[in-house]
């Protein structure tokens, strides 16, 4: 795995990988660029060899361009009424061929076992009756939603979008830390991180096949309209967005542009007779397929929140009677609790009768009372989660946690142990990230993204990778400082010849014209004198 | 096309021809303030504001609070700073419809507003560089978005707010006791040479004043911005009637170009305020006409849900 001729650029690198190997060893987690000894592995050859080759003063002028094109361009994420750019790394993050096609399968696997999990949920609830999982904690999963329990979905798909966020522990084993498949953003990310790295890092391009992230929009977009009701020959795909002020609205915007669809907003909608239809000024046109970019309890005040202006009032009952399908469908929350989620190996066993190809984080259920003294005994030492957060809301670091926060936390969790899950402590992998004048080791996380079209699940090559800037810090999201690095998958096997075209000789080709081409009057004076 | 969006293309077309209006008309007349004594200086101050149509804020306007309030104050849909953040924000919420082009041009000038001097000698380059930048921001929306409807609407806008800040710069002519030199007015418009080429030698106000007022082949005279938000609005509603119109904004635009473009021009110098009136009210029912016919269907339907 260590490639051995790489020692020599060691020395070229000292200024900017100084002190490296040193923080690597103080954090004992997995590093994803160098093996023990800061030899660079295999897969990250090209990106050390580029980045030998540049002085700091290089680095840092490409990171600052980088980040200035990120502003022009308006990539940003809404943060407490700001708008502020998501800080994108030079250095990026490779994963070869060979992990990355394990990870494509348990991303596949777990989409297919959530959504035949979904579909037995809002329907016969043989999970329940088989004894896998038990009734009570469906029924009082927050997002388990009654309004749509008993129908299909149009089109038949639930998951539509997914994003499941996998993990490096210590020993470098890929692990699932939770599902998202409820509203998962940030691939808007994926897409800008690498038509940015394009430019500030084009030289370890250079040799290595790097699968390209651009079909995401078009296989999303076949995707949606895959799934749009039964006898609608050519569907009409929307997004749904809160509005301007949402923190991913970004994303939104570039979705439905790269898509070439409408961005709509809850007001722009407009049920009557379970149809959906959009005001256009050319009056109202049907809609038949919605990407939704809300959350549930926003979406239909008719169903949820009455108080809900971002919405529109009948999504729901137009689904159910299968005039517009959904994406992603509604009550899908139920499937991304926390305390679902550690009933998913057991899912994947139920449903398709495989094991799990990527394995979870050990995870203790509060509501078991063995469980819940074993933790509370181990406060300190123990992550522990709320079920039904996101963004890193709510969780606790046991040892970064004061004693007073301890405290409050163990009353909480004693009033509500369905609320709660903990875990581990895991020394998420790091990556050399830019920080000051040097590369530093940062955590990382990766959200890979899944498109389900009801044949077939599609993960997109690459997803997202979160780095927490901060050092040793474990907390990667972007509303608490986090910033992201371009994911590249490398292709199969570099090593056996991509089958090419033999390549014809160049000629140059002769310039046809079927304009009528005027002849020099000279000429033809001269013909006639000729003749 | 959504009303939504067909509503902030609108805007983007008339804040940013608001922002070129108002940096045309400041540019010419700091020339001028900069040499009145001070009283003058601040009635002369106060006026101009007056007829950018806002009120000063407080007795003490002076010549740097007419700077603040007409290019840099962020808060105000009158100055260019305000027009220009309204222009962006309006692209923004409209960003997957328009080119990549357009939006990043409007986004970059945004993020440039805050890198000037804010003195008179800053405000002059301030002025030439928003006049560069919404150059750069029509162009590109005339290269790089298709003229469908929303292209359209974009014109339609700019059409309307231009026969506006025209209106507003012959206005402004009279806040000088002493007048502002036609010379200066052809300037600000960036017509004087296209004068002097039409005219030659012949060189009277009456001339001048027509030629912003009238002339048929100047981009920013009156008559022509009407011209062509009449087009526009003749293309987004193509329906042929053999006898009148049911388009209130076609009406009310179409009779105030007739009105102008048939009027006979013996007496413009005395007319030329009614002119000016009638042209900015003209444009502002307009606007009002387009907002209902186009943008304005959610108010009948909106949603209230019960006080839980």
């Amino acid at each position: 795995m260590i490639s051995q001729q790489k020692d020599g650029w060691l020395l070229d690198m000292s200024d900017l990988f100084q002190d490296y190997s040193a923080a690597a060893g103080r954090s004992g987690a997995y590093d994803e660029m160098f093996a023990p000894g800061q030899l660079a592995r295999d897969s990250y050859g090209q990106v050390a060899d580029a980045l030998s080759e540049l002085s700091l003063a290089d680095v840092s002028a490409r990171a600052d361009s980088m980040a200035r094109t990120f502003l022009d361009r308006g990539v940003t994420f809404d943060y407490a009424g700001e708008e502020r750019p998501f800080p994108l790394d030079i250095v990026p993050r490779v994963i070869p061929a060979d992990e990355w096609s394990v990870l494509e399968k348990g991303v596949a696997q777990r989409v297919r076992a959530l959504e035949a999990f979904l579909n037995d949920v809002y329907d016969k609830m043989t999970v329940v009756s088989d004894g896998v999982i038990p009734r009570q904690l469906i029924t009082t999963s927050a997002h388990f939603h009654r309004q749509v329990h008993g129908f299909e979905p149009a089109g038949g798909v639930r998951v539509h979008i997914s994003g499941i966020d996998v993990v490096r522990d210590a020993e470098g084993t890929f692990r699932v830390l939770e599902d998202n498949v409820r509203v998962p953003s940030g691939v808007s990310y994926v897409l800008e991180n690498r038509r940015a790295m394009a430019k500030g890092l084009p030289e370890a391009f250079g040799q290595q096949l790097i699968r390209p992230v651009e079909e995401y929009p078009r296989r999303l977009l076949s995707a949606l309209r895959k799934t749009a009701p039964s006898g609608v020959d050519d569907p009409t795909v929307v997004v749904l967005t809160p509005g301007v002020f949402n923190s991913a609205y970004f994303e939104h915007t570039l979705l439905a542009g790269l898509m070439g669809v409408e961005l709509v907003e809850g007001r722009d909608l407009i049920c009557r007779g379970n149809r959906v239809y959009m005001r256009t000024t050319a009056g109202e046109q049907r809609v038949d397929v919605i990407y939704k970019r809300i959350d549930d309890e926003f979406l239909d005040p008719l169903q949820f929140r009455s108080d809900s202006m971002l919405g529109c009032p009948g999504l729901v009952n137009a689904a159910r009677a299968g005039g517009v399908t959904i994406a992603n469908a509604v009550g899908n929350g139920v499937a991304d609790d926390k305390l679902v989620y550690s009933y998913v190996p057991d899912l994947i066993r139920y449903y398709l009768n495989e094991e799990p190809v990527i394995a979870n984080v050990d995870t203790f259920r509060l509501e078991e009372k063995e469980a819940r003294e074993h933790v509370l005994d181990r406060l300190h030492e123990l992550v522990v989660k709320p079920v039904d957060g996101s963004g890193g809301k709510g969780l606790v670091i046991g040892p970064d946690a004061s004693k007073d926060e301890l405290e409050a936390l163990r009353k909480r969790v004693i009033a509500d142990p369905r609320g709660w899950i903990a875990q581990p402590v895991l020394q998420l992998s790091t990556v050399p990230t830019l920080s000051g004048d040097r590369f530093g080791p940062r955590h990382v996380d990766l959200r890979p993204f899944a498109v389900n079209d009801g044949d077939d699940v599609w993960v997109l090559p690459g997803g997202l990778t979160r780095v927490a800037l901060k050092e040793g810090s474990l907390i990667v999201n972007s509303s608490q400082g986090g910033g992201s690095k371009d994911t590249w998958v490398l292709a199969d096997s570099p090593q056996v010849p991509v089958e090419t075209l033999p390549r014809p000789t160049v000629t140059v080709r002769e310039r046809v014209s079927v304009w009528p081409v005027e002849s020099n009057w000279r000429d033809r004076q001269s013909e006639q004198q000729q003749q | 096309m959504l009303s939504r969006i067909a509503e902030s293309l609108f805007w983007i077309g008339r804040y940013v021809e608001r922002a070129d209006g108002t940096a045309r008309i400041l540019d010419v007349h700091l020339e001028r303030l900069n040499h009145l004594p001070m009283e003058e200086q601040r009635s002369v101050a106060q006026a101009l504001l007056a007829v950018m149509g806002a009120r000063p804020q407080s007795e003490e306007f002076g010549l740097n609070e007419l700077l603040h309030a007409l290019a840099y104050d962020k808060h105000s849909a009158t100055s260019i700073a305000g027009s220009l953040g309204a222009a962006r924000e309006n692209a923004r919420r409209a960003r997957e419809t328009v080119s990549s082009g357009l939006w990043e041009s409007l986004n970059t000038t945004y993020y440039g507003l805050n890198q000037h001097r804010k003195d008179v000698v800053g405000t002059y380059r301030f002025c030439n560089w928003v006049l560069e930048r919404t150059a750069m921001v029509s162009g590109l929306a005339d290269t790089t978005v298709s003229h469908d409807d929303s292209w359209l609407f974009l014109v339609l806008g700019r059409s309307l707010e231009r026969a506006d800040m025209t209106a507003r710069m012959l206005s402004t002519r009279d806040v000088l006791s002493a007048g502002m030199s036609w010379v200066n007015m052809l300037r600000c418009a960036g017509a004087y040479e296209s004068f002097l080429r039409t005219r030659r030698a012949a060189f009277g106000d009456q001339h001048a004043a027509e030629f912003l007022l009238l002339d048929r082949l100047f981009p920013r005279s009156i008559v022509y911005a009407l011209r062509d938000a009449d087009e526009c609005l003749a293309k987004l509603d193509p329906s042929a009637q053999r006898v009148g119109f049911i388009n209130d904004a076609r009406r009310i635009v179409g009779q105030a170009r007739t009105f102008l473009e048939f009027h006979r021009t013996d007496d413009l110098m005395s007319e030329l305020p009614e002119h000016m009136e009638r042209v900015q009210k003209a444009v502002s029912q307009a606007s009002d006409a387009i907002s209902r016919k186009y943008f304005n269907q959610a108010d009948e339907l909106a949603w209230v849900g019960e006080v839980s």
